[in-house]
């Protein structure tokens, strides 16, 4: 059996757990086997993840589990696993995923491969891939143990909706008592937060300055996009921290990467170039970033952005 | 205060990767090796602010052969007390937190830092499998960390945020940006540093469940297309017909 871990947020499920669910079940499919969900806590919604391919939802109702905390979780989900007999386990590489991927791996004695963008083969032994030497390589992972647990990188693939709602059933497990304490949780909202977007608006020190902000923000709107940032438009305070894409920000994988005045560094190219599309535009046609880019477009960003704002809005508009 | 800081030794970001022919191993030749950023900037200056400030020692780990000496002795240099290494290479995440683990069961820290991940193999797994072998609590992507006895209060990078947590020690954390300001080693710790002490510790035996078999290169970009900064309505046309992403 495949069991998928199907994080929610605020008791909703979001894309990413659809994205799981998905992926589980077509490993389901090779190993020709069951799909299952597991969700915890409170939660609104959790037949649909029937939809995309889970055969039964299991709930832990706890409320404590409304809370996250590694330790409390790893015990509930093992357990849950082992008494349902699950022989691999999926999760989202997200916060919560990459705070649980290896505790889950010693407690079910699995191996464990973290942040995994492909199918795994299953014909003659266990092998799946994933990005390493950020983004310039590919490691193909074998895994031994009769358990497996896997970590599914974000956007690396599309929801497929090819069932029907699933029905939720209340499985009990003992949870332990949480020896970490949630105070307060500060999320941006409204927006698609970066490692989840599948478009986003990237501008470096080309713009020159905060106040010339407003173009990017126009533009990541017109597209519905989110916002991001290079490591010195952060570092001096143009742009929040959270917006920090690279080595030493954030690793993404959007369908689409649009680089505004950014020249293309290694280090901030660590975190996106395994971005499906990249357009990049650069004044300098010399920038290292056309590079890595699919389309370029050598051009003073003040005149560009709007131009390519306009267009957005003209087609979207078609 | 007895804190544990788990460094590794990655190749540098700029560093060209190539494998051997069989695509089984790291082509070493010409690679220049640093100690993980998120380890030696956040994880180990953060351990010494807080000796400074409460008193204690700060000991480093690392699991790997004695290729990874000079990368200890940086760490040594920037001001850790002492060091230990597992004298193995190690082929994945869980041989290195079962190591770790096996040492820290013995010296009862109270703090095991690590970094949120090694920008080699972007795993962020040895924190959370230190965790699960030693049963303490875990919080990742630590970007604050004080003190107020013995309970750790901490905010911690999620998608789009933060999130405020409160912990009680003893506990493993992983270490973001913003959790401290990086340190040079300065000409008195580096002389301080060969008299520090590296004790060399052979393994114990090693769980090991998922393992490399093979490196490929990811297929190469096909060359850039340019458009004219005029031509706007092109390249979104391009993006939505060729592309398919809006
Ligand atoms: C250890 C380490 C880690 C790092 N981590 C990161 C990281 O995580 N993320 C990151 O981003 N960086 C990181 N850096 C920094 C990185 O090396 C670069 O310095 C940084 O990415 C440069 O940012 P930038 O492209 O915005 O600025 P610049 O390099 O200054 O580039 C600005 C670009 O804008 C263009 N431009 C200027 N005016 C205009 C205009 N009017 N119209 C169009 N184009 C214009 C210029 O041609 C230039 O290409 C790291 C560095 C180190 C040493
Ligand atoms: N060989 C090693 N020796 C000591 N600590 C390590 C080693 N490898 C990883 N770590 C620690 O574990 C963290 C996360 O590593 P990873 O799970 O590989 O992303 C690193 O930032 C280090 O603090």
């Amino acid at each position: 059996m495949v069991l998928i871990f199907a994080d929610n947020q605020k008791g909703h499920f979001k894309k990413s757990a659809f994205e799981a669910v998905t992926y589980g079940n077509k490993i389901a499919q090779l190993l020709g086997t069951d799909t299952v969900a597991l969700v915890l806590g409170t939660v609104n919604g959790a037949e649909e993840l029937g939809v995309y391919g889970a055969s039964k939802v299991y709930h832990v109702a706890d409320a404590s589990l409304d809370q996250f905390d590694s330790q409390v979780y790893t015990a509930v989900i093992a357990a849950a696993a082992q008494q349902l007999g699950a022989t691999v386990v999926v999760i989202n590489h997200s916060s919560t995923g990459k705070s649980l991927l290896g505790r889950l791996a010693v407690r079910l004695q699995a191996g464990s491969v973290a942040g995994v963008n492909t199918l795994p083969t299953v014909d003659g032994g266990f092998r799946v891939k994933k990005g390493v030497f950020s983004g310039k390589a590919i490691a193909e992972y074998e895994i031994s143990s009769p358990v497996k647990v896997l970590s599914l990188m974000g956007n690396s693939l599309q929801p497929v909706a090819s069932g029907t709602a699933a029905t939720v059933e209340t499985l009990n497990v003992t949870v332990p008592a949480s020896k970490v304490t949630v105070k307060a949780v500060h999320r941006v909202e409204g927006t698609v937060p970066l490692p989840e977007a599948e478009l986003v608006v990237s501008a470096g020190r080309g713009l020159k300055g905060p106040e010339n902000w407003g173009m990017v923000e126009d533009l990541a709107a017109a597209l519905g996009a989110t916002t991001a940032c290079s490591r010195p438009v952060a570092d001096v305070g143009w742009r929040p921290h959270h917006e920090h894409v690279g080595q030493t920000g954030i690793a993404i994988r959007p369908n689409l990467y649009i680089a505004l005045g950014i020249s293309g560094a290694i280090q901030h190219l660590a975190g996106v170039n395994s971005s499906k599309t990249i357009v990049v535009i650069n004044k300098d046609p010399e920038a290292p970033f056309f590079k890595a880019a699919d389309y370029g477009v050598v051009g003073d960003v003040f005149d560009v952005i709007p131009r390519l704002t306009e267009a957005v809005k003209k087609y979207k508009h078609s | 205060m007895k804190i544990l800081v788990c460094v590794s030794k990655t190749p540098d970001t700029t560093t060209k990767i190539t494998f051997n022919g069989a695509g089984t191993e790291l082509d070493t030749n010409g690679v220049q090796y640093i100690m993980n950023p998120y380890d030696e900037w956040y994880a180990l200056v953060r351990a010494l602010e807080l000796k400074e400030a409460l008193g204690g020692t700060v000991t480093l780990i690392n699991v790997g052969t004695d290729a990874n000496d000079t990368v200890i002795r940086k760490g040594l240099a920037i001001g850790a007390d002492g060091a230990v290494r597992i004298n193995i290479d190690p082929k994945s995440a869980i041989q290195v937190a079962s190591q770790i683990a096996a040492h820290a069961r013995e010296e009862n820290y109270d703090l095991v830092l690590t970094g949120k991940e090694t920008i080699d193999y972007n795993g962020s797994e040895v924190g959370s499998m230190i965790a699960e072998y030693l049963d303490l609590p875990f919080v990742s992507y630590v970007m604050k960390l004080d003190l107020n006895g013995n309970v750790a209060h901490i905010e911690r990078d999620i998608e789009g945020g933060a999130e405020e947590v409160e912990v009680t020690l003893p506990a493993v954390i992983s270490a973001a940006k913003g959790l401290a300001e990086q340190r040079i080693p300065n000409m008195k710790g580096i002389m301080m540093a060969k008299s520090k002490p590296l004790k060399i510790v052979e393994p114990t035996s090693a769980d090991d469940w998922a393992v490399v078999v093979n490196y490929t290169l990811p297929p190469a970009k096909s060359s850039v297309k340019m458009i004219a900064p005029e031509n706007m309505d092109e390249l979104v046309r391009l993006l939505h017909e060729e592309a398919k992403v809006i």
